[in-house]
């Protein structure tokens, strides 16, 4: 992970993006092996930093593209309990029964496998469904809803009753997936055990790559001129039609690719936190995630990753330090930053950033971040 | 004896065929033994060789004086003391067999230290005195007791308990009191060893539509010896299910409208709030939230201060409830979300926001344990058709229900507040420039959706939680309901809650499963999918330039 | 991995990685203190505080630090004061897991005081586990499980539900023949039910059509369908509903019931997850006679007891808690008990570390509100009388019905695993199988 120190002085993102790099994929690890720093934390990060992978997915709909889907959360589901079941079925038989299914299974009486449940003993099909299933229910969904110029307002709504729905769904224990219970109890992910603190290191370099990873494919996307034509859907969908664009193909294409992030996410999720359950694929979680991006700032990649990480982190510290307050100061803040820091931690650092410019140098013309391109005013 | 049985039975059937018309002979035409001289009877069950036969004798008695004695004997409270029986009563004083004090020379009360001897009952006669005393609480002189007590002798299939209940039907003045005993009397009837007797009581049952009896009556179709017994049973039988299917299916449906009715009071708020100025508030549900708690602070109140007059918090809650929460309203608006028009996202994660502090702070200074108790006139319901009652409360919020979407109609189609209400969220600029103070309606007509929502949360909890997280239980429900029926139109709303409380209460029964409630739920927002799939928006979307701003 | 180091470096890492930190204002994690000899023990606490459970689980949280209060002032454990670290999971099982990770390895606590839900201590399980903590639970549940990190101290099945469905059936229970099973679903309904079904047919002999079953997500609100079924079920007057419901569904489950006539002389419910706490805010006209069955009711007139209630009653004044909430209940009583336990077996072992510590419980005997408890000899379940009690019209439980004296703990039911049991003393290893009269460890099987 070198950072393209040579690229073109504009570049200066990348240079951060290679700090950042470098500080979670490389020196967080090695303070972990060396005693540094503790497995919990270690691993907490390793949670925020997943989860900020569905933020950029999240951003990458809503912020670029004004799409603001309240089912974010179901792709995030999907991939989670795709590895899940991977790893219950390599854990299976070291359940407190001893039974060849997972323990869920033999309190719902079911003693034979689920077919559709089988495909999962493979890992590569496991891998699989977690990133393009999502990405193909995103597709399905897209299809049916752009295509029927079913937008804005209603979308959300639309997509929120799904989510509802699903949550229903997945909170029985008939589906087989374990009810509200989710799926709990892995062992091990192939055939590295979960409690060995080298392989929960070796999940965290993961997921840390990955994160880097899902930034350098957004930030590609968004500068692309595919990139250029989101934002042009965001700004003014009707006027692109009129221009001859066939605008639901590019949102169907941004929403499957925001539905695979998501499922990478929970990829990754699910085998660190060891637990994931139906209230992570709710109408609740899927807020949450528009909330992260506002929080860090809508429309910018680095609003997505601060916005998911910096409150994961408050919610953490908080239900510690405050367990009774903590709803109230974070309700707090998200009305506060809203009300006065419109685009978000990025927007805010923008405005300082560029309060510190003007004083040092006016020669150079103040030039305008993405961050804080029009944002305000625009419908959904 | 057998004969003497059926002399009974249908003697009391007579009276059981002709419902609510007991004939002037009715006393004289139950035999059996009068009323029992206490003291003879207290002998015989005292002493050990005749304690069996004594019972055995109470089995037919149908009178509640030798309750106490019987009760006494079962709790070993029955005493030999000075050479007659004494009760020992809970104070530890004795009393005498009819339950009246002892008093010694000085007129005091006595409590015996010494001299004493406890009559035993014998353990395997334990469970007949029981079974004699429940027999007996047909005479109780509460009301619902002598109802159950009734029932369970229906229950019980032991035929000697009729005369009793034919005793006791005798006396009874409560006319549903009496339809118990008669259910009693006919289901304990079906057991009788004569056929005839049992096809009249399977008759009575059918025409009665005595639900109770229905399993019995199904074997009786199946198995009676006795060829019109068996067709009565079965004549029942039908008679029985037909009624039942109408009676279900009218209970569907009102739980139909009723779901329809709770879906539409606590979406009305939004209708206004999301549909007319297209502010999504996230906050609705702690508005609602906000109204059950001013009811149950109103409750507390009159519980401390006011006790003797309970029952009336209600009527103050309900106004109360929409001030409050109106009020917030008002100081939302002109805080906060005035400075977010026309920014839908920021107002939605503002709103959560402001939801999550509203939430936590109710749940800091509530805490978890609130309840709001129906006031006494809620209680229970009306007995539309055997078996089958409309609670009070339900109806009292379909009616409340439509009450409020009358008088949001009326202020908004009829008056010159909603003229002017509709004219700025129709056409802002122009509305302004005709002197309209838009900031003034704005805050106004949001207050008036939060203040809705404060009458819905207050109405609710007769029936539901007061808790911190009732908000979140309906708010993806009551967005449903306004985007089903098209953003903007009340009749959409009216038309979309009840559309998807009956649906949904019609499927409900109809699935199997351990998990009827959830699938409907599913499939119901199944069908909302798809059907805003092939309309887009609504039932009734808004035309024109409105439909842009959405 | 010392923990000094770690809170430094964690501050350094958020310092870089973190640009919203400032956000935070002053906050930071807890001090975490060097665990020295001289400091406190650190215990934790893991109960919701918010969330649909907080209703039941806030009172185990006050009763939890009650106790804990009352250790101190007795001078502590091994000369060292207890200080318990609270943490809210928000009913929020993924939050359980990730807290009680924080609680063994971030704070490195003695023991663990918590959870109630089934589904919050399976998924907070493995965690222990894999870090060898303990854990104390206090609430009944549905066996088939038996942890070397927990000590269950709730009721198994046949102590609270097979009991309670033999007095329904019996005489004074009104010679109950049909069983409506309603629950919310998750792992202890659904186990439960799935005992009590097998229960009921092969011991009790009621055929299966005479069972019905059915399941409500936590936080259901609308239970009209569902009592109208109850009264189509029960219009013969021979039956009974066991109720299994979680948390705040309960209240309009009982109003719905009330509401449509259903009477507990024509159809009682027994409960199992709805004690005194969950009774207090609900307005108990409607609910007079129905049933409960429980190790313990606030209503019991033993000295113990009546010391316990008064000084829970104090607490809760010193705490801000209304008189009229300030109930004790079955779990509650459990969790005071816990923290007593603990406290004992520290002192027995002079040392706060699992192993010693399990050790020291086995057989440990305590005395309790309702008179002695003991900690099995094997299975780290507790032995404890049963009560079955009726509403009355003031609120408490009339108690109808009890057990001669202590039930012996089955984390395994007889009727669905006849032959399994649990061991963890001297060198037991968990469940086993007797198999032509040896054991076979469930842990070896594979």
């Amino acid at each position: 992970m070198v950072p393209p120190l040579g690229r073109r002085s504009w570049d200066a993102q990348l240079l951060w993006l290679g700090l950042f790099g470098i500080v979670f994929v490389v020196v967080l690890p090695l303070a972990n092996a060396l005693g540094f720093l503790s497995d919990y934390y270690l691993n907490l990060f390793g949670k925020y930093l997943s989860l900020a992978i569905l933020a950029l997915g999240m951003d990458l709909i809503w912020g670029y593209t004004g799409i603001l889907s309240l089912g974010q959360a179901i792709f995030f589901g999907v991939g989670a309990y795709s590895i899940g079941m991977h790893m219950m079925l390599e854990g299976s038989g070291k359940g407190v029964y001893g039974e060849p299914v997972p323990d869920f299974m033999i309190w719902n009486q079911v003693y034979q496998l689920p077919i559709f449940w089988k495909p999962y003993k493979y890992f590569v099909f496991a891998l699989g469904s977690s990133v393009l299933l999502p990405a193909a229910l995103a597709a399905l969904v897209g299809f049916l809803t752009f295509r029927r110029r079913l937008r804005g307002t209603y979308f959300a709504i639309l997509t929120q009753a799904i989510a509802f729905a699903v949550w229903l769904m997945l909170n029985r224990n008939e589906m087989k997936l374990g009810g509200t219970n989710g799926l709990t109890d892995f062992k091990s992910i192939l055939g590295f055990s979960l409690g060995q603190p080298a392989t929960l290191r070796a999940l965290y370099i993961f997921t840390a790559a990955a994160l880097v990873g899902a930034f350098l494919v957004s930030r590609w996307l968004v500068r692309s001129k595919t990139g250029l034509v989101l934002q042009a859907v965001r700004d003014n969908e009707r006027r692109l039609e009129f221009l001859g664009y066939n605008v639901a193909s590019y949102k169907i294409f941004v929403f499957a690719v925001s539905g695979a992030l998501a499922g990478l996410s929970g990829l990754l999720y699910a085998p660190q936190v060891g637990i994931i359950t139906p209230s992570q694929v709710g109408v609740l979680p899927s807020l949450e995630i528009v909330i992260w991006v506002a929080f860090g700032g809508r429309g910018t990649l680095w609003g997505a990753l601060l916005g998911a990480i910096s409150i994961n982190w408050l919610r953490s510290v908080l239900t510690a330090t405050y367990p009774s307050l903590w709803p109230i100061i974070l309700g707090g803040l998200f009305v506060t930053v809203i009300l006065f820091f419109p685009q978000g931690l990025v927007g805010l650092a923008n405005k300082l950033r560029s309060l510190g410019k003007r004083k040092r140098t006016f020669l150079t013309t103040a030039r305008v971040t993405p961050a804080s391109s029009k944002v305000e005013g625009h419908p959904l | 004896m057998a004969l003497r049985k059926t002399v009974v039975v249908l003697a009391v059937l007579a009276l059981a065929v002709l419902p609510g018309v007991p004939g002037p002979g009715a006393a004289s035409a139950v035999p059996g033994p009068g009323v029992p001289d206490l003291e003879s009877v207290a002998k015989r069950l005292a002493a050990p060789a005749t304690q069996e036969a004594a019972i055995l004798a109470l089995r037919e008695v149908g009178d509640p004086s030798v309750g106490t004695l019987l009760r006494a004997l079962k709790d070993g409270a029955l005493y030999r003391w000075k050479g007659r029986l004494v009760i020992l009563g809970d104070d530890g004083a004795l009393k005498d067999l009819a339950g009246q004090p002892i008093v010694d020379d000085r007129g005091q009360p006595v409590s015996p230290a010494e001299g004493q001897e406890a009559i035993a009952l014998e353990e395997r006669l334990f469970g007949l005195v029981q079974n004699l005393l429940e027999r007996l609480e047909v005479f109780s002189l509460d009301r619902q007791a002598r109802q159950s007590a009734a029932f369970k002798l229906g229950n019980s299939r032991d035929l000697s308990a009729i005369p009793v209940l034919a005793k006791a039907l005798d006396r009874e003045a409560d006319r549903q009191v009496k339809g118990a005993i008669q259910e009693a009397l006919n289901r304990l009837s079906l057991s009788s060893p004569d056929a005839a007797v049992r096809a009249r009581a399977a008759q009575f049952l059918g025409q009665a539509w005595f639900e109770s009896s229905l399993a019995q009556l199904r074997i009786m179709a199946e198995q009676d010896e006795d060829a019109e017994a068996k067709q009565a049973a079965r004549a029942a039988v039908r008679r029985i299910e037909v009624f039942l299917t109408w009676r279900n299916l009218t209970g569907y449906l009102f739980n139909g409208v009723s779901l329809g009715a709770v879906l539409l009071i606590m979406s009305l708020g939004l209708a206004v709030t999301f549909g007319l100025m297209g502010i999504i508030n996230m906050a609705h549900g702690e508005m609602l939230m906000l109204g059950s708690y001013t009811a149950y602070v109103v409750q507390e109140i009159f519980a401390s201060r006011y006790a003797a007059h309970q029952d009336y918090f209600f009527l103050v809650a309900l106004p109360l409830s929409f001030l409050a929460a109106g009020l917030v309203g008002l100081a939302l608006e002109s805080g906060i979300i005035r400075f977010l028009y026309g920014r839908p996202l920021e107002t939605l994660i503002v709103t959560w926001g402001i939801g999550m502090i509203f939430q936590q702070s109710a749940r800091l200074y509530f805490g978890d344990q609130t309840s709001v108790n129906s006031p006494s006139w809620f209680r229970g319901g009306v007995e539309v058709m055997r078996g089958l009652i409309f609670p009070w409360s339900r109806i009292f919020i379909v009616g409340l229900s439509l009450v409020a979407l009358a008088a949001l109609y009326l202020l908004l189609q009829r008056s010159y507040a909603g003229l002017r209400v509709r004219a700025v969220m129709q056409n802002r600029g122009m509305a302004s420039c005709l002197g309209v103070s838009t900031r003034k309606i704005d805050a106004l007509t949001f207050a008036l959706g939060t203040a809705l929502a404060g009458v819905a949360g207050c109405a609710l909890a007769l029936i539901g939680t007061v808790d911190p997280e009732v908000g979140k239980t309906y708010i993806v429900d009551a967005f449903m309901v306004v985007v089903l029926g098209g953003v903007g139109k009340l009749l959409g709303a009216v038309v979309a809650s009840f559309g998807i409380g009956v649906s949904n209460k019609i499927l409900e029964p109809s699935i199997g499963g351990t998990a009827a409630a959830i699938y409907a739920k599913v499939a119901i927002l199944a069908l909302v999918i798809w059907f805003l799939q092939w309309r887009p928006t609504g039932f009734f979307p808004a035309k024109g330039r409105a439909a842009e701003g959405a | 991995m010392t923990q000094g180091h770690s809170r430094r470096e964690f501050l350094k890492a958020s310092a870089l990685g973190i640009a919203g930190a400032g956000i935070a204002g002053g906050l930071s994690f807890p001090a975490i203190l060097r665990a020295q000899e001289k400091g406190p023990i650190k215990v934790g606490v893991l109960h919701s505080l918010s969330g649909t459970m907080a209703i039941s689980e806030a009172p185990i949280k006050e009763i939890v630090l009650m106790a804990i209060d009352e250790v101190n002032k007795a001078g502590g454990v091994l000369g060292r004061k207890v200080e318990a670290l609270v943490e809210d999971p928000a009913s929020n099982w993924d939050l359980f897991a990730e807290k009680s990770k924080k609680l063994l390895l971030q704070d490195k606590v003695a023991t663990v005081f918590g959870c109630w839900t089934s589904v919050s201590r399976k998924s907070v399980l493995p965690v222990f586990e894999k870090n060898n903590g303990l854990l104390f639970y206090p609430v009944q549940y549905e066996g088939e499980e038996c942890s070397k990190n927990v000590i269950y101290t709730g009721a198994t099945i046949n102590q609270q539900a097979t009991p309670g469905i033999d007095y329904l059936m019996s005489p004074e229970g009104g010679n109950r023949k049909k069983f409506y099973l309603l629950g919310s679903d998750y792992v202890y309904p659904r186990t439960t039910n799935k005992i009590l079904r097998l229960y009921l047919t092969k011991v009790k002999k009621v055929p299966e059509s005479a069972i019905a079953e059915e399941y409500t997500p936590f936080h259901h609100q609308d239970y009209q369908t569902i009592v109208g079924k109850i009264k189509s079920f029960s219009a013969a007057g021979d039956a009974a509903v066991i109720n299994t419901i979680n948390g705040d569904s309960n209240v309009p489950f009982f109003k719905e019931l009330a509401n449509q006539g259903v009477t507990a002389d024509r159809t009682p419910t027994m409960s199992s997850s709805f004690a005194e706490v969950e009774r207090q805010p609900l307005d108990v006209k409607p609910l007079v006679g129905h049933l409960a069955s429980w190790n313990y009711f606030m209503s019991l007139k033993t000295p113990e007891n009546l010391k316990w209630v008064k000084a829970y009653k104090e607490w809760a004044k010193q705490h801000g808690i209304a008189d009229k909430q300030a109930v004790t209940d079955d779990p509650m009583m459990h969790a005071y008990i816990h923290v007593k336990l603990w406290a004992k077996a520290v002192a027995k072992a002079e040392s706060t570390e699992v192993d010693r510590v399990l050790k020291a419980l086995e057989g440990l005997e305590i005395p309790s509100p309702v008179g002695k408890y003991k900690v099995d000899e094997k299975n780290h379940h507790t032995w404890k009388p049963v009560y079955i009690g009726k509403i009355r019209a003031d609120g408490q439980f009339d108690i109808v019905w009890k057990t001669k004296s202590w039930v012996r703990p089955a984390p395994w039911s007889d009727v669905t695993y006849p032959g399994r049991d649990c061991d963890w003393s001297g060198g037991g290893k968990g469940s086993y199988d007797m198999v032509g009269g040896k054991r076979v460890w469930l842990s070896e099987k594979q």
